[in-house]
């Protein structure tokens, strides 16, 4: 693998977070679309912890007197086909994306960030048997994946959460172990080594903090990615199930049905998922950019 | 750190070996996919003759269950049933859908086809969108065009795809009836290329941009990148310093250069499109791989899920492992170990 | 000696047919035309070709024009249970010794599509291989027949069904679509030979098939009706996504569902298509039922079943879930409009019928609290089909949340669906259905009885009361005293035990191109699809 002189800086002092963060504030202000992605976050992050407090009703009340109503005075997004406020379910649906999204990125990065820093610290058998297992999960298709795992243990939000992380874990690992190898030549780690540090605090110490500009750029990829993975298995009725309110559970069934008739029950949670992930990848990109502009992603 | 004339020399050697190490290193992933696939299908709970068993809800007769389960083998000892299923692999021999009863090779090549074309259709849409936006995002970087450009194609991405066939069909309804009077919709049934060139492309054309749209986002983002790099480079400076014209030297140079990474990524991306396009072909109704994989999944069909699960996974690992020899030819940057 | 089944026959018969609110529109006077390829768009498909071992409706809607049946539901009045025609037999049986005996004589000169002739013999074949399967050959209406002592054919165009007791439900079982009649020959070769080939008698012959596209049938011209089928050909297009269905419709693609549209989808197609759309509607004889866990705490305790069903708004939820899904009429345990069925006044004193909501839900809160569960909290297990499973899921949710009952769903796919339902049982409360070809409420109630005897009973309980007055009613003779029983049990059933709530039964509404004539809608979706009547009049 080519060197990498970011690393090279990186490794002359130990990792600090204030000059990553200080970093990457400066270079947002530089990035219109970025900080235009950081905004829809965090609108998306307000509503979904204020939800109880901005949306107007109750989001799972059926209310059979309002069947599908356009948008209006009452119903500012309009109803769906039970009677239930679309603007409320949006709102709450933000707290199921945010979930969803935020735990499965976490969960699928950090795992596979420890996975594969391992592996390239231990390398041998290890990283040549680890590797194949990545493989093996990386090759396997994702929705076979998700199917299984949910007909194993149902659906529900644990599960999806569940299913979508596994597909997370070996692309992070790929993509971590890959920068950690490089780390893994230079004679600062050896000296560690030799001056007998356990192998866990060479990993946790020297080693992760210098793949966290890789393995914040999957996470933040990764959330958007899962929030459209829960949209696409909700949509084969394979997610977060009624009534709980969720943006992909949304477009499902009726949604279809009503598309031309009262197409604002299809629109408005299509509209919320596209933006969503449109904000988490722009964010996501702009943290690329300012940690490594050279560092192609997968 | 330009490879000098000894290392030179020893490359073709130590490109066998790494070929050979490589090729080797594909076994264990098949074998884990294989057991992968296998146990995790045991792991749900019920089986394709419960299932057959179902319909109307009236007089489930018990005996009947387990004539069929004997019938398809299911009552045998896991692992000999594991090693059936490994052996007709080597041999190439899938067997019998659980679920059909129709052999699997039949059952696949059916779908291949079409899967195949709106695979490659979808990968020529991502391609034509992909490397002239690309291109230009690159050169007119941080401009209002580049920024535009990212935004349309991150907007690729962040649709749902089945959002965006549904709105594509009603879309086509709408103002077909309100242009012509009559409504039309894309044709729900297949017929090759060859058979009727017109009717098969109105049908495969609209997935094809759906999907493509959605992979030219990564494609742009890789060809922007790549595009960058190689616009930063040493030699395009002095082509550019030596005068030559901006649109040569992008011609030339560049846009060569930055096109292995794209073409690695489109090579991947597109083994994914083979059984990937799950969601897609419920949308438009296509007798698909990724139909026929949901199909096989929830009918509890083992023999089926696990083939198909072996064609993907094998599809995918030989497709990296071309990518990876490729890349290793072409840079010579990489050391063989 | 009274003839039992004949008393049986000519009681239901009363008065039966016009009560079940079918409504045919646009029914032409035309004369049939000759010639045009039907297309139609099929949600599943089916895992064999067998009709003998499966279930499914997926597998009659493409297959049943190949073969033909001994008897049938008359075609011109698919909505009524008790109008029996024959098919491949001459005239309709009286039953003879007491009961006991029926025999069926075949018409001569029936070709099977391979050219041999299909005689008694065959049929004979046939019916053993439903009622006598052999060792490891399915069937799954055998249970449908225990009556049947014997078949036999004395000569080759005569059949002799021997009961061991006068049955009822012989007749309408016999005219199940599913018992397609087959080939001895074929029979004898290979016993699973059908489940993967096509070869029968019936108006229509197999012409190409892609597994998972579409199965094509092509008109057979030595077909015994003389004059049919007017169709040249068929194609059974397989769509899984409804909202494709209905777009194939619109965008004349394809010409008809045979299964049934929610009514947005029939308002949709009314709204675009005006005049070229016809659309037929039917009560529908399928019902889903929320079934109890008897064997789990605290629904093994009839205070909370009652309770639950005294939360659920049938007259309300009829009148709005008719408008996004496929159910309307409330009934009991009888198929609404049946002559065994509860008039609306009988209805409303049984428990979550009542026309007083509030009462309802008052009492439904008090039992909650005597049985010592005010909050309930519980899953619904439901299926992840959209129409009605889902949407009748949704709904129950809201309801039973209206008396402080807390519950979530837990969805699975048909299969792990069946699997959990029917074998594992480890499920709070579950979604159930019960679908029937013939309307045949004595045995459709099979559903209510003992689960040992019963067959498809998934609540895991026994009340040997109501086994007793399942057999009474199966053994009594006058349709009022019937009535009487089956008045007495469906009180038991969903009120007094509340063993099972019945929810609503569905609705079945086809709107099709209106160039598609000679197909009349049933309460079933399996009736009447050998499209030997279907012609196009454009």
């Amino acid at each position: 693998m080519a060197s990498n002189p970011a690393y090279d800086a990186a490794l002359d002092a130990p990792a600090e977070k204030p000059s990553l963060g200080a970093r990457l504030l400066r270079l947002m202000r530089k990035q219109p679309l970025g900080t235009g992605g950081l905004l829809i976050v965090v609108i998306m992050v307000l509503a979904a912890a204020f939800a109880p407090w901005l949306s107007p009703y109750d989001p799972t009340a059926n209310d059979f007197a309002a069947m599908h109503e356009a948008p209006g005075a009452e119903h500012w997004l309009g109803t769906d086909q039970f009677g239930r406020d679309l603007l409320a379910r949006i709102i709450y649906g933000a707290r199921t994306a945010l979930v969803v999204g935020f735990v499965s990125a976490l969960f699928g990065g950090t795992i596979g960030l420890v996975l594969g820093v391992a592996s390239a610290y231990f390398g041998g058998r290890f990283d040549l048997f680890f590797q194949r297992v990545m493989d093996v999960f990386m090759a396997f298709p994702l929705i076979i994946m998700a199917l299984a795992v949910v007909s194993i243990f149902g659906t529900g939000i644990q599960n999806v959460i569940i299913a979508i992380t596994i597909p997370f874990v070996p692309r992070c690992a790929r993509v971590v172990r890959s920068s950690a190898l490089a780390l893994r030549d230079i004679p600062f780690i050896d000296a560690a080594r030799a001056m007998g540090y356990s192998h866990t605090r060479i990993i946790l110490r020297h080693m992760v903090p210098n793949v966290m500009a890789p393995y914040l750029i999957m996470i933040t990829a990764f959330v958007g990615q899962a929030i459209l993975l829960e949209a696409s298995l909700s949509y084969l009725g394979l997610g977060v199930q009624e009534p709980t309110p969720a943006w992909g559970l949304m477009l499902q069934g009726g949604a279809e049905e009503y598309a031309e008739s009262a197409p604002w029950i299809a629109v408005f949670p299509g509209l919320a998922i596209t933006l969503g992930v449109f904000g988490f990848n722009l964010f996501g990109d702009a943290v690329r950019d300012a940690l490594d502009p050279k560092l192609r992603s997968q | 750190m330009v490879a000098g004339a000894c290392e030179r020399k020893a490359q073709p050697r130590a490109m066998a070996q790494y070929i050979l190490k490589r090729l080797l290193l594909l076994f264990p992933t098949l074998l884990g996919a294989a057991v992968l696939v296998f146990f995790l299908m045991r792991l749900i709970p019920g089986d394709v003759c419960e299932l057959r068993m179902a319909g109307t809800g009236a007089y489930f007769d018990e005996e009947a269950l387990k004539i069929c389960q004997a019938e398809l083998g299911l009552n045998r000892p896991v692992m000999v049933q594991f090693w059936e299923f490994i052996r007709g692999y080597a041999t190439f021999n899938f067997g019998d859908s659980m679920y059909t009863g129709r052999p699997i090779v039949d059952e696949i090549g059916l779908r291949f086809e079409l899967s195949l074309q709106v695979a490659i259709m979808a990968t020529i849409t991502a391609i034509l969108l992909a490397i002239p936006l690309g291109t230009i995002s690159a050169i007119k970087q941080n401009t209002w065009i580049d920024y535009g450009v990212r935004a349309f194609s991150i907007a690729g991405i962040a649709m749902p795809s089945f959002w965006l066939g549904i709105l594509i069909i009603l879309g086509l309804l709408i103002t077909t009836q309100a242009w012509f009077g009559t409504a039309w919709m894309p044709p729900i049934q297949y017929k090759a290329i060859w058979v009727d060139p017109v009717y098969n492309l109105s049908m495969l054309i609209w997935p094809a941009v759906a999907t493509g749209y959605r992979y030219s986002a990564v494609a742009t983002r890789m060809t922007r990148s790549a595009m960058l790099e190689v616009l930063r480079e040493d030699y395009v400076r002095t082509a550019r310093a030596k005068g030559l014209l901006e649109k040569l030297i992008i011609r030339r140079h560049a846009l060569k250069n930055s096109l292995l990474p794209v073409v690695t990524v489109i090579g991947i991306e597109f083994a994914f499109l083979m059984g990937g396009l799950v969601v897609t072909e419920q949308v438009f109704n296509l007798n698909g791989l990724g139909k026929l994989f949901v199909e096989s999944v929830t009918n509890f069909d083992y023999n089926m899920t696990q083939a198909l699960v072996m064609v993907v996974v094998t599809v995918f690992v030989l497709t990296n492992f071309v990518v990876d020899v490729m890349y290793g030819w072409l840079d010579p940057r990489i050391h063989y170990r | 000696m009274k003839t039992f089944a004949i008393k049986t026959a000519t009681a239901l018969a009363v008065g039966a047919a016009l009560a079940f609110g079918a409504s045919v529109s646009g029914t032409a006077a035309a004369a049939p035309k000759k010639g045009g390829i039907l297309k139609y768009v099929v949600p599943a498909e089916p895992p064999s070709f067998d009709g003998h071992r499966e279930t499914t409706f997926a597998l009659i809607h493409p297959i049943a024009p190949f073969y033909s049946v001994l008897i049938r539901v008359n075609p011109d009045k698919p909505s009524s249970p008790t109008d029996f025609r024959c098919d491949l037999c001459t005239s309709m049986p009286k039953a003879t010794e007491g009961g006991t005996k029926y025999t069926f004589k075949i018409r001569q000169g029936v070709p099977f599509s391979d050219g041999t002739e299909l005689t008694a013999h065959d049929v004979v074949a046939t019916y053993q291989k439903i009622i006598f399967p052999a060792e490891g050959v399915a069937s799954a209406r055998k249970a449908f027949f225990v009556s049947v002592e014997s078949v036999t054919a004395p000569d080759p165009y005569t059949v002799v069904f021997k009961l061991k007791y006068p049955s009822g439900a012989f007749i309408p079982a016999l005219a199940n679509p599913y018992n397609f009649v087959y080939s001895k020959a074929k029979l004898d070769a290979d016993m699973h030979w059908y489940e993967k080939n096509v070869m029968g008698s019936g108006p229509f012959l197999l012409d190409s098939r892609e597994a998972g596209a579409v199965i094509r049938g092509k008109r057979n011209p030595n077909y015994y009706h003389k004059g049919k089928p007017y169709l040249d050909g068929f194609e059974a297009i397989f769509a899984k996504k409804q909202s494709l269905r209905v777009q194939a419709i619109r965008g004349d693609r394809a010409a008809i569902e045979f299964r049934g549209f929610p009514p947005k989808s029939r308002d949709d197609l009314k709204k675009a298509l005006g005049k070229e759309i016809n659309v037929q509607e039917s009560n529908w004889n399928c019902v889903l039922i929320a079934t109890p866990n008897h064997t789990r705490k605290p629904f093994n305790d009839p205070r909370v079943r009652r309770a639950l069903s005294l939360a659920i708004d049938r007259w309300g939820g009829s009148k709005y879930l008719s408008k996004i899904a496929i159910v309307k009429a409330v009934g009991g345990v009888a198929f609404p409009g049946h002559p065994l069925a509860a008039k609306k006044s009988e209805l409303q004193k049984i428990a979550g019928y009542w026309p007083d909501l509030k009462k309802s839900r008052a009492e439904a809160r008090r039992l909650l609290k005597e049985a010592g569960v005010p909050n309930l909290k519980f899953e619904l297990h439901n299926r992840g089909v959209d129409q009605p499973y889902k949407i009748v899921g949704t709904w129950l949710i809201d309801q039973w949340k209206k008396v402080g009952v807390t519950v979530t769903q837990r969805v699975q796919p048909t299969g792990p669906f069946y699997a959990t339902l029917r074998k594992k049982k480890d499920f709070d409360v579950s979604l159930d259905f019960n679908c029937q070809a013939v309307v045949n409420p004595l045995l459709d109630v099979s559903k209510f009885i003992s689960d040992d005897k019963s067959g498809n009973q998934y609540g895991g309980y026994q009340d040997r009361e109501m086994d007793k007055m399942f057999t009474a009613m199966n053994q009594e003779a006058s349709v009022a005293k019937q009535r009487a029983i089956m008045r007495k049990f469906e009180k038991r059933a969903l009120d007094e035990q509340t063993n099972l709530m019945i929810t609503l039964w569905w609705y079945r509404i086809i709107p099709h191109r209106s160039y598609v004539k000679g197909w009349k809608i049933s309460p079933s979706h399996y009736l009447n699809q050998d499209l030997s009547g279907v012609w196009l009049s454009k």
